[in-house]
């Protein structure tokens, strides 16, 4: 179904988008530990004029169980005014929601009454596996010429590699793994590009045994898991170069290239140190003709009564901050990063991107601290912010509060619980972050899910990409 | 060539010059990512001579055959591959795939060429072409050495064709860079794509009635 005009959420510039209208909905993953009953896609009323403000007002169970819901994406975004390639008159209208534990890829339509999205195909993991040779798909982008969506596992019960399976624009069916050469590269999580540079950028986690059944103690301390980025030619699908953080730096999980396509700089979190559990942001850079990382922030542990701990951590007898999502927004000025360990959110000036300045913090739960939301100060949380959204305008952000099922139950075994709440951005001024007391979902308002990614209505700050300054 | 048929192509070369899948959007991208109108400008050349490329052919070849067989014979030929065209453009929800931004010169004008190609640019001027008087060459039809002239011919209107669409490019390209910004493309992008299927079915309905 094509349009007369363009989408109208679709934005040639970073610029434009800062200007767009604020989100009316949410969507967001919610999935159950216990694989009994479905899954789900809430929607959650964003609008603060609306009576149902800060409530679920729409639910979409999934057909299956099992799935753990993690990270998707829209069908089209911004980057469809690309001039190579342009089809503005597509609609941003199908949410492309992977199953991280099931490889089944759902196509949800947030049309015509986008308060009851409803199911318009399932992709079934052998499509993926035939097609791709890919398993366990993740992260989801619009590209200009299809969609991209990484995966972690290999098909057919192979561990790797994982990679990048093509999904076509319209009929939605998988096209084939991305990758021409992929050189060194094995391990598989994130992705992103420098859509102008003709650069795609990897980062690296676990093979699916890695990760399913939590986080195993002796490869980390092995420093088994992932530790380096990979950058890739995006118009001839070939690997140009791996850049190693070196082995120590486990687990370089999102990344946050700027939104302006002039620049050729982006964002990766280190979820964990092995040499003092400490957590760092990362930045890539051109340093001549090659990529090179530069450390640009450091969180390190905190020292906590072994008493107080998980098992996994008593023996260090400090919390690690794991950083497990951080977020860029649109006019790359702040970067937020989820602190899901120490239960902190911080946001930094990232205006010049080597000297990152912190401009403000909040904290929610934490493995030790529990810290209350203020609209609850009797509730002590569990999990802490996780996933992070921020809007186009930069004035708000979301948090949800759970990793990965197992790794969830490992790190807060007493149950992490689910909550989902909104932080307001002073833009105006040099920054800083206030939760607000009218928005805070929680408990049962999931019906006993699990919530992880959030989407906006109409766009957000990682999911368009743009061609134009 | 009566003065009609100029003023055709000219028209049609001002509506691909118009579009902004054809170049000019392009030739803008590569201006604001130097933040260099020069770079604009360098690109508009290599885009035009693909379209020139794309539409040639097809001129020359509608030309050529023309001066050696029966007008009707390609009218009727002619007008139903672009009845058919035209529909499946209309119907069809594929777009024109190409993954790199940073092209040389001779990667735009290959671009430009399967852009146009993929769009059908030149089937357009198959209409303008089939029914215009010949000329001069109108008396030798059926000798197999007219074919040249024909073809040069052909070449001739699409040369003409590819000026007004560079002009036409270069007009909005420099407007939307300098002037307006590409913000306009939110609201001023109409599909295109739809009226041209359009315009290709209409074509092919008046080559073939006129035929009949």
């Amino acid at each position: 179904m094509s349009r007369w005009t363009p989408d109208p959420t679709f934005y040639p510039s970073p610029r434009d988008a800062v200007n767009a209208p604020a989100e009316k909905l949410a969507y967001v993953a919610a999935f159950d530990r216990t694989a009994t009953r479905p899954d789900a896609i809430a929607v959650l009323d964003t609008d603060p004029d609306s009576p149902d403000y800060g409530t679920v007002v729409g639910w979409t169970d999934l057909p299956y169980t099992g799935d753990e819901l993690h990270h998707f994406g829209w069908n089209a975004c911004s980057s469809a005014l690309c001039p190579t390639a342009p089809h503005p008159h597509v609609e941003r209208r199908y949410l492309i929601v992977p199953g991280l534990r099931s490889s089944r890829i759902h196509v949800i339509d947030t049309q015509p009454d986008p308060r009851q999205p409803t199911i318009v195909k399932v992709i079934g993991p052998e499509e993926l596996a035939k097609r791709a040779g890919y398993s366990r798909p993740h992260t989801v982008h619009c590209g200009p010429d299809g969609l991209y969506v990484s995966a972690l596992g290999g098909a057919d019960g192979q561990e790797g590699p994982g990679g990048i399976a093509i999904l076509d624009h319209t009929t939605f069916e998988v096209r084939g793994a991305w990758e021409a050469d992929r050189g060194p590269q094995y391990l598989a999580y994130d992705f992103w590009w420098h859509i102008n540079h003709d650069v795609l950028v990897t980062s690296e986690w676990g093979t699916p045994s890695m990760i399913e059944d939590g986080i195993v103690g002796e490869l980390l301390l092995g420093r088994k898991y992932g530790h380096a980025l990979h950058f890739w030619d995006l118009a001839r699908r070939r690997h140009v170069q791996r850049v190693d953080l070196g082995d120590q730096y486990q687990m370089p999980l999102e990344l946050r290239p700027a939104h302006d396509p002039t620049k050729t700089y982006g964002f990766v979190g280190v979820v964990i140190s092995v040499e003092d559990l400490s957590a760092s942001i990362w930045l890539w850079h051109r340093d001549g003709d090659t990529w090179a990382v530069t450390k640009v922030i450091d969180i390190p542990a905190e020292p906590a009564d072994p008493a107080d701990l998980p098992d996994l951590l008593k023996p260090f007898g400090a919390v690690p901050p794991l950083v497990t999502d951080i977020d860029l927004s649109v006019d790359d000025r702040f970067l937020y990063v989820s602190c899901w360990g120490t239960g902190e959110l911080r946001q930094y000036d990232v205006s010049d991107p080597f000297h990152p300045v912190l401009t403000g913090s909040v904290h929610l739960g934490g493995i030790v601290r529990r810290t209350a939301h203020p609209a609850a100060p009797d509730e002590p949380l569990a999990g802490g912010p996780q996933m992070v959204e921020v809007s186009r305008d930069g004035r708000r952000v979301y948090v949800s509060n759970s990793l990965y099922g197992a790794w969830d139950d490992q790190f807060y075994p007493d149950g992490v619980g689910a909550w989902l709440a909104k932080l307001d951005v002073d833009v105006d001024g040099t920054g800083g972050l206030t939760p607000d007391q009218r928005f805070f979902p929680r408990g049962e308002e999931f019906r006993g899910l699990r919530v992880h990614q959030v989407r906006l209505q109409g766009g957000d700050a990682s999911s368009d990409s743009y061609c134009f300054p | 060539m009566t003065g009609t048929t100029w003023v055709a192509l000219l028209s049609l070369g001002a509506f691909h010059g118009l579009n902004p899948a054809m170049g000019w959007l392009f030739a803008v991208a590569r201006g604001l990512q130097e933040r260099d109108r020069g770079a604009l400008l360098r690109a508009l050349p290599p885009i035009a001579l693909g379209h020139l490329a794309s539409v040639g052919i097809v001129a020359a070849l509608v030309t050529a055959t023309r001066s050696v067989t029966a007008s009707t014979a390609l009218a009727v030929v002619g007008g139903v591959l672009l009845v058919g065209f035209g529909l499946w453009r209309l119907l069809s929800e594929r777009h024109f795939r190409w993954a790199g931004m940073r092209l040389s010169a001779t990667q735009l004008a290959g671009w430009s060429f399967l852009m146009s190609s993929a769009h059908g640019a030149g089937l357009m001027l198959l209409p303008v072409l089939v029914a215009a008087p010949t000329g001069a060459s109108g008396g030798h039809a059926g000798h197999l050495d007219a074919a040249p002239v024909g073809a040069l011919l052909g070449l001739t209107a699409a040369g003409v064709h590819t000026l007004a669409m560079f002009g036409t490019a270069l007009v909005i390209a420099v407007l939307v860079y300098e002037v307006v910004g590409v913000g306009v493309l939110r609201t001023a992008w109409f599909n295109v794509d739809r009226l041209w299927a359009g315009v290709l079915v209409a074509a092919g309905v008046f080559t073939l009635i006129r035929a009949a």
